[in-house]
């Protein structure tokens, strides 16, 4: 089989929020500080492909998600959905976008208006596009992610429905639309444990199916290990390693990599334990030390470290590391 | 005799819907120095159990029937009273679930942990803040830092802290309620590693409540997996990971995604978690067991000792 | 499909009713708001005697209750009840209109402030200081003086200074609401700021415009009576009080003529109590900020 065709091409993507300081400080001083939360990253999706973005909290995956569909202005950077160009797309142009480009949020309790039946959330899509035939679209959407029979649903209010069926619910409105491509922002995160892996089984159904990629947001690595083909590990903005999600498991180059998978428990009380292999927090991510960013906590830090930030380079096929440790 | 025996427990709460049969009739044994890892998923009766133990229930909660042997008393017998002079936060104590986000913004860290001391044991103001840099020192938090304010605190420190002051009165036993949930991956190894530590050391009995099995897994020697208010299945660690004998437990673990070891294809459980106020009927997994009989929805099995130690509950399993 | 999604909400009424049944207070207050709008509505039936400026009874001038005149005479020998029944109508219209004003000018304030952010918001929100800074009842009365006493001119001046608070709370609100995730999916699938506002922020915030809105008819019942009472109200819709302004005309404090004093005063403390406990009890059930689960 040929190799998919890429579908989403992110290059060079930034955003900074600025820091909100008192009043006289904004006079006086002449810098502006900023929370780098995503601070130059690349990365394609191909068709049909599910791309892992994984990090811990702050490191800029939820930012990431957000900005490539639009929903927060870039501060620099270009992403490509097929030929569009988000960012320099016109009113109309974004609109006929959003039906390409979708999202699934975490919270299934906060992602559904409470005061809509489901019926309408559903639809509301269809509204907003004008497109027509909404009782057909939404009981098929509904058939889709598996809610069925559809009628028994229209009238129901989030608050009737549990947290499994609401994120189908969810997904239902995501995918009326026909998308090529779903951000998930950690989609199952919050839900119990015996429903994750149905969820997860209807993405892999959406994507068989109708041809959907996704961009797989999430902190847990096991879970990537599961759903996506591909996993980035983000770092204070950063990039620090890219693979094959095989390959990121079975070979982790960077030591960032390397400590999250050791502190990770697995479910065997024969096997290993979860072990520290850094110590402290992630910093904050404003005023971040020049150099690389990671270094503060890495056991291997070299003076290289501290002066130059390194690169992303090829350490094998499709896989890159950004440490000084690694050479091409 | 064990550590800590709960036999035939009985917790339900009266509401406007009607009562919520949410803890109905569990029993386990602790032994010194174990740590049992209470699973479930949400509205198992998990934390419920914890807070009957603590005697911390809310208004509306009652207490049907049961016995809590901690030693030689009856928990559920002693009266207020002496439960809070001589054994809440003194043989026992509870890390509440989201309790690092409950610190009083207000006050400094140090100072509501020595309010926790001096509230059970009579000692000066001066002792209990040199109590609390010594369990500051045991968890790994700089003891300077005592007098700083919540937030000032990483969601790591917080936890800490928070176990320290669980710690405060030298308990026997510590239940603690989803203690690394909200936490990121590397601070959570970080705080199961301390929670490991801290039970050699100070030769803690530990009952850790959790969804995340692979937790269980890390930190606990016995499992017991509860759902709607039944414990379905209870034994050590390595028999409820490797021979689990329940359909539900066999259906989490099947479902538990793992970061290294063999890949498991996607096997979800159906349905959803059931409403404990009117629960289903027989066995309360019957509608989503794939194994599931007649007598399953009619007659709620019996909990069998399957060998020693190894306690299901289910119409499948004979002695 | 129009008549069948009716089946959603009368749930959700349903649940509400139920919720503010517990509420002894909320019922309480319900009751007496509930019997003071049909005596006021049926005024004309139940009046004994009509209240016109020539329909006094020239020989019963000032008269204390009688078996004839059950709460007494005013000065130009109008029955004190039938003043009471028909003064209703006045107070409780002036009440609700000047609150649709409120809630009116409230909601586009404190829904655009914290909708939109920004420039806006901080416009809007200086802009509503002034008004919240300035005495009520002082420029209230400057206002009624330049503009005149009269019935509509008396809604307006309340109407336009007693908005503040509901666009405080209402910005409040929207400020939260702005930061769910229903939100940022209803813009991830194109909706435009107006249909966001409308389908998916007024709804969420209608509960609570509503019992802000309970609450104002209240305060306004009282502006509208302390206004009337100090001779700024329309002498040709005899409000409770306008009739407490010509009860101290005539010196009804010290000549103790209570009969006077008494009904129109009572009234007004009643209907204001009762929109306060309703509005209490509203207050309970839909401000998520205070809503006990």
């Amino acid at each position: 089989m040929p190799p998919e065709e890429t579908l989403v091409t992110v290059r060079d993507l930034k955003k900074w929020f600025p820091v909100r300081t008192g009043i006289l400080e904004d006079l006086f001083s002449k810098e502006k500080k900023y929370v780098k939360a995503v601070d130059g990253v690349n990365f394609q999706i191909k068709r049909r492909e599910i791309y892992g973005l994984a990090g811990e909290s702050g490191c800029g995956k939820t930012t990431t998600g957000r900005v490539i569909l639009r929903l927060l202005e870039p501060t620099s950077g270009e992403v490509y959905l097929g030929k569009q160009e988000v960012f320099s797309l016109t009113k109309r142009e974004l609109n006929e976008f959003r039906k390409r480009a979708q999202i699934i949020f975490q919270d299934p309790y906060e992602s559904l208006d409470p005061r809509m039946n489901i019926f309408d959330f559903i639809a509301e899509p269809l509204i907003v596009h004008n497109i027509g035939d909404e009782e057909k679209l939404v009981a098929n959407a509904l058939k889709t992610v598996e809610l069925t029979p559809p009628e028994e649903f229209y009238y129901r209010f989030p608050h009737e429905l549990s947290g499994g069926q609401r994120q189908r619910v969810a997904v239902a409105r995501a995918m009326i639309l026909n998308p090529e491509f779903i951000v998930a922002d950690e989609p199952v995160s919050m839900l119990d444990v015996s429903i994750r892996s149905s969820i997860l089984k209807l993405m892999f159904k959406l994507r068989d199916e109708l041809g959907i990629s996704y961009l797989y947001i999430t902190h847990d690595l096991a879970t990537a290990r599961q759903v996506c083909d591909k996993t980035a590990i983000m770092y204070l903005g950063k990039f620090v390693e890219e693979a094959t999600t095989e390959e990121l498991l079975r070979n982790p180059t960077h030591p960032y990599t390397q400590a999250l998978i050791t502190a990770v428990p697995v479910p065997d009380p024969t096997g290993r334990k979860s072990k520290v292999a850094i110590s402290g927090e992630v910093p904050s991510p404003v005023d971040l030390p020049p150099g690389c960013r990671f270094r503060t906590r890495c056991p291997y830090a070299m003076e290289i470290c501290r002066k130059e930030e390194p690169e992303l380079v090829k350490v094998g096929i499709d896989h890159l590391v950004s440490c000084h440790l690694v050479k091409e | 005799m064990s550590f800590l025996d709960i036999r035939n427990l009985k917790t339900y709460f009266t509401t406007k819907g009607g009562t919520v049969k949410a803890v109905d009739d569990i029993s386990l044994q602790i032994e010194k120095g174990d740590a049992l890892g209470l699973a479930g998923e949400s509205g198992c009766g998990k934390t419920t159990t914890a807070l009957t133990i603590m005697h911390l229930l809310p208004s509306n909660a009652i207490v049907l029937s049961g016995k809590i042997r901690f030693g030689d008393v009856d928990l559920l017998t002693i009266g207020e009273e002496k439960l809070r002079k001589d054994f809440r936060w003194k043989r026992m104590s509870m890390v509440f679930q989201g309790a690092m986000n409950a610190l009083n913004p207000v006050f400094k860290v140090g100072e509501q942990i020595t309010q926790a001391i001096l509230t059970h044991e009579e000692i000066t103001k001066e002792s209990a803040w040199e109590r609390v840099e010594e369990l500051f020192s045991l968890v790994g938090i700089n003891p300077a830092r005592a007098k700083e304010y919540p937030h000032e605190f990483s969601g790591g420190m917080k936890q800490r802290a928070i176990i320290a002051m669980s710690l405060a009165c030298d308990p026997e036993l510590v239940i603690a309620d989803e203690p690394v949930t909200a936490l990121d991956v590397i601070v959570q190894a970080q705080i199961l590693e301390l929670m490991r530590s801290l039970r050699d050391k100070l030769g803690l009995s530990m009952i850790m409540i959790t969804h995340d099995l692979s937790v269980i897994a890390d930190t606990c020697n016995k499992a017991a997996i509860m759902y709607a208010g039944k414990i379905v299945e209870r034994a050590d660690s390595v028999t409820i990971f490797k021979q689990p004998e329940h359909p539900y437990t066999q259906g989490l673990i099947a479902n538990f995604p793992s970061i290294s070891g063999e890949m498991k294809p996607f096997e979800p459980i159906s349905g959803s978690p059931p409403n404990l106020i009117s629960p289903p009927s027989g066995c309360r997994f019957h509608p989503r067991c794939p194994y599931a009989m007649g007598i399953c929805e009619n007659k709620e099995p019996e909990i069998i000792e399957l060998k020693r130690g190894h306690f299901v509950s289910c119409h499948l399993k004979r002695h | 499909m129009q008549k069948v999604k009716l089946r959603g909400y009368e749930k959700s009424i349903i649940k509400f009713w139920s919720q503010y049944m517990e509420s002894k207070i909320g019922l309480f207050g319900l009751a007496l708001l509930i019997f003071f709008v049909f005596v006021s509505a049926f005024a004309n039936i139940l009046a004994p005697y009509p209240v016109g400026p020539k329909d006094g009874d020239s020989k019963a001038i000032l008269k204390p209750p009688t078996s004839k005149y059950v709460l007494g005479t005013d000065e130009l020998g109008r029955d004190m009840l039938s003043l009471i029944l028909y003064g209703g109508r006045v107070s409780l219209m002036i009440g609700m209109l000047s609150t649709l004003m409120t809630a009116l000018i409230g909601t586009i304030v404190g829904v655009s402030a914290g909708y939109f952010g920004g420039n806006t918001e901080e416009l809007l929100m200086r802009f509503t200081d002034i008004f919240l800074v300035i005495p009520g009842l002082p420029l209230m009365i400057v206002l009624a003086s330049i503009l005149g006493a009269t019935f509509w001119n008396m809604i307006f001046v309340i109407g336009v200074l007693g908005w503040t608070g509901t666009a405080r709370v209402l910005r409040a609100q929207v400020l939260s609401l702005k930061e769910k995730p229903f939100i940022e999916s209803a813009r991830a699938i194109g909706a435009s700021d107006a249909r966001i506002i409308g389908r998916h922020i007024l709804p969420n915030v209608l509960p609570l415009i509503v019992a802000q809105m309970v609450l104002n008819i209240g305060s306004s019942i009282l502006s509208a009576s302390s206004l009337s009472f100090l001779g700024l109200g329309d002498p040709t819709h005899l409000s409770w009080g306008m009739t407490l302004h010509y009860a101290f005309g005539v010196g009804a404090l010290f000549s103790n003529f209570y009969w006077y004093l008494i009904p129109p005063g009572f009234c007004i403390t009643l209907v204001v109590l009762a929109f306060t406990f309703i509005g209490y009890s509203l207050d309970q059930i839909v401000n998520p900020r205070i809503r006990r689960r």
